[in-house]
């Protein structure tokens, strides 16, 4: 069988401005070379950095943010594109090969409707007319399981859920009859049980239409899944290339069995769950417009131990730590912390109070200032709290650098200067400075690679045993609940529906929303996602 | 921060304005006739003797441009860093309090907003004695309203973002979040309204002089010499283009020192790249 896709000695190289000094040539992807047969489905993975986004859009002779491509060849049907001029790469892009990018909120224009954005590419080529364009939307829309796919194409991007907007994006790139579609990341911002639906839809998609695809991700379980081979990256090169089944269960390199056996270790629950340190009493919340976020909820967490709150986006889970915290007032119910109650707005809470509660964002890009370095950052919280200055605080902040396993040279960058995972440790670093006794974390690993967010959880972890932390985690994660939390609660459109002890809480007989929840965690093994399909109980809500 | 960083345009600024303080500085030594004396004709032409010439009553131009830069200077930067002090608190308090405090300073804000800048100027400035202080202060809360709008766009994109909320989260006073965690990050559009203002300002205080109730004559400033002498460019004198001129190069300059510093509080390190 002819090749559709062949990439031989790809390179791809950008220029790159340190500050204060001169410019430099980086090598981005160096030496990689794979082929792509008609209807398969090839599966780039590796951590950010890793060069997959830019091989994945040099299949579109493209190169993004300053990339250039520098070497090697990349064969459409035999014909070299890098080759073509600007004309003839048109005459590729979005006809022959399409894109499908990682967030579909933002890849689409909120002003036009998504039936006119769907068939633009296909008009614009010349390929059908717009009736045939539009005919084909609706038949793509039915294969992807869209809701009335009549009227979907009437809709405008805000007025459809993200899962839905992803598929839409993969309807506006099977449109065209493409040969060859790059997707690149398109599940990672939809929650777990969104993705399974949206991979299921990209996988009958793909096989009904008989198109060959590249997708993009850095999740081993997902790819697994619609993947016919896989080729491992790192740095820009080839770790490993070969077959579906031959990477997940005979890898052969220490970084692939590295990303295969991520997480697997598992804690035991602490065997006493009955002194609590934070207890939370039917608390219901709502924001200031009236709609109520969170209904009655009751869950406790004991000295020392990890309580793991798991849910979908718009569960509460968040809501419910900003009412801990005293962002949001409760409108109803009391929380109390070692038997004393806690004040329920931010204003009238003491310092002290403030100092025992400390809470580490999703985001450390946002959640520290810009402007002030490590220094700043970690040295605030130990002057504000505990007054220090000058040398005892250096000194102090040097100890956390050492503790978060950071070495002192960080101690004068700015956060853009440190790597995601450096930066979710600083943030770490800041609160473990108050000195608390109670940290929440929200989502602190989701936006990391898997490794990385493997050496952030050990960290946690190893603070916990150190110096008595008890730990609210907040997550979509069941592998991380699994391997951190003595106790779970399942929250559910701003409800409890599960608590207690993990070894409980995760074992049968389960309600159908922990059941769905449980069973929507991609696992690394062909052919799940069938089975899954094929036995779940409840179909996940807003598709 | 090291000399050789700075590139050459920016020490172009730096040296206009340098020149500029230096002879608003040491007026009476350097110029070579007084403010108000009269050294010859009317529109005499530029010699030897008389650089650039001699104005609309036959005083010598570069010694009045000479003493001019001072109430010029003095005025236009007092007025803009005043506005800019004034306009940026206002704004930052109204953009971290939000609610009520926010809706009224915000309202008062449109409503001296709505009155014409200059119909204003002009009925305060008639009302009020006559005094350079006076006329700065009018200056300064007129353009301050500017300042508020742009200053309350950008800390209101500031305050949202979460190491703004952690901050609070600490028990941190509205104080600290206005002036280490917010004004660090939104000096990038800041500087840039800065350059822009202060050029503004040379010519609203010339509108001010234009109209009898700025600078008093017989004192210079730049402005009312573009007024005194802008006859003569009918008659082919040049005498009106020299202040003119001078008002440019120190706009210019000023951006040119505004542009280097922008760059420098954007850049990468540090920065937010956007803003």
């Amino acid at each position: 069988m002819p090749e559709l896709l062949s990439v031989r000695n790809l390179k791809i190289e950008a220029t790159s401005y340190p500050p204060g000094e001169p410019p430099k040539r980086i090598t981005i992807v160096d030496g990689v070379s794979f082929d792509l047969q008609k209807g398969k489905v090839l599966g780039l993975i590796g951590e950010s950095g890793a060069g997959k986004s830019t091989i994945g859009l040099s299949a579109l002779a493209y190169g993004r943010g300053g990339a250039e491509i520098t070497g090697g060849e990349v064969s459409l049907n035999g014909t070299n594109i890098l080759a073509l001029g600007k004309a003839g790469i048109r005459k590729v892009r979005g006809a022959q090969v399409c894109y499908v990018a990682q967030s579909a909120a933002a890849a689409f224009n909120p002003a036009h409707r998504l039936g006119d954005q769907v068939i633009e590419a296909s008009v614009k080529h010349g390929l059908m007319s717009k009736d045939e364009a539009r005919k084909r939307a609706l038949y793509l829309f039915r294969v992807l399981g869209l809701p009335h796919p009549e009227t979907f194409g009437d809709r405008f991007p805000h007025q459809v859920s993200g899962g839905q907007l992803q598929r839409a994006m993969t309807a506006m790139a099977l449109c065209p009859n493409p040969e060859l579609i790059v997707f690149d990341e398109p599940t990672t911002a939809l929650d777990v049980t969104t993705q399974i639906d949206v991979l299921a839809a990209i996988k009958h998609a793909i096989e009904e239409t008989d198109t060959a695809a590249l997708y993009i991700t850095h999740d081993l379980a997902v790819v697994a899944q619609i993947s016919d081979d896989i080729m491992v990256l790192r740095y820009g090169k080839t770790v490993e290339y070969g077959s579906v089944q031959q990477i997940i269960e005979a890898p052969t390199q220490d970084y692939t069995r590295a990303l295969v056996n991520v997480r697997q270790t598992a804690r035991q629950e602490a065997p006493d769950q009955s002194q609590a340190l934070l207890r939370v009493d039917n608390v219901s919340a709502q924001y200031s417009n009236g709609f109520k976020v969170l209904h009655g909820v009751s869950l406790h967490l004991c000295k020392g131990q990890t309580l793991a709150i798991v849910g979908e986006s718009g569960s509460g889970k968040s809501t419910l730590a900003r009412v801990i915290t005293g962002l949001l007032p409760p409108s109803d119910g009391r929380i109390t912390f070692e038997d004393k109650p806690l004040t329920p707005a931010l204003k009238s809470r003491s310092r002290d109070e403030l100092r025992r509660i400390q809470l580490i964002y999703q985001m450390a890009d946002t959640a520290m200032n810009p402007r002030q370095t490590v220094r700043d950052i970690i040295g605030r919280p130990l002057t504000f709290y505990y007054g220090l200055r000058g040398a005892a605080k250096t000194a102090r902040v040097k100890e956390l650098l050492e503790q978060i396993e950071m070495s002192n040279g960080f101690i004068d960058r700015y956060p853009a200067e440190l790597s995601g995972g450096q930066k979710q440790r600083v943030a770490i670093a800041r609160a473990l400075a108050a000195k608390p006794e109670l940290i929440l974390c929200d989502e602190p690993t989701s936006a990391l690679d898997p490794l990385v967010a493997e050496g952030i959880l050990k960290l946690l972890m190893k603070l916990q045993t150190e110096s008595q932390l008890s730990y609210i985690f907040i997550t979509h994660d069941i592998a991380i609940v699994r391997a951190i939390a003595d106790s779970v609660a399942v929250m559910h459109r701003g409800r409890l529906v599960r608590f207690g002890p993990k070894s409980r809480a995760l074992s049968p007989p389960f309600d159908d929303y922990t059941d769905l929840l449980l069973k929507s965690v991609p696992e690394m093994e062909i052919g799940w996602l069938e089975r899954v399909l094929s036995t779940r109980r409840m179909a996940s809500a807003g598709n | 921060m090291r000399l050789r960083e700075i590139p050459i345009t920016a020490w172009v600024g730096i040296l206009g304005i340098a020149l500029a303080c230096f002879c608003a500085a040491f007026a009476p030594l350097i110029a070579p006739y007084g403010e108000t004396e009269v050294v010859g004709g009317v529109w005499q032409e530029a010699d030897a003797q008389f650089f650039f010439g001699l104005d609309n009553l036959g005083r010598d131009i570069l010694s009045r441009l000479i003493y001019g830069a001072r109430t010029t200077l003095s005025v236009a930067l007092a007025a803009t860093v005043i506005s800019f002090s004034l306009g940026i608190l206002l704004s930052f308090i109204a953009a971290v309090s939000g609610g009520l405090i926010d809706t009224v300073f915000s309202r008062f804000n449109d409503l001296m907003m709505s009155i014409p800048t200059l119909i204003f100027a002009l009925v305060v400035l008639a009302v009020l004695p006559q005094h350079l202080i006076v006329l700065i202060l009018v200056m300064a809360v007129l353009d301050s309203t500017r300042v508020y709008r742009l200053g309350r766009a950008v800390a209101l994109d500031v305050a949202v973002m979460e190491f703004v909320e952690a901050a609070r989260l600490r028990g941190e006073g509205t104080t600290w979040i206005i002036f280490r965690e917010i004004l660090p990050n939104t000096l990038s559009p800041l500087l840039a309204e800065f350059g822009l203002r202060f050029a503004f300002s040379i010519l609203f205080l010339s509108t001010l002089s234009f109209l009898g109730l700025g600078i008093q004559p017989p004192a210079a400033d730049w402005g009312g010499m573009v007024k005194d002498n802008k006859d003569g460019i009918i008659f082919g004198i040049s005498a009106a283009l020299v202040p003119g001129t001078a008002i440019a190069a120190l706009a210019i300059c000023v951006n040119l020192v505004v542009d280097w510093l922008l760059k420098r509080t954007s850049s990468l390190k540090g920065g937010r790249g956007d803003a």
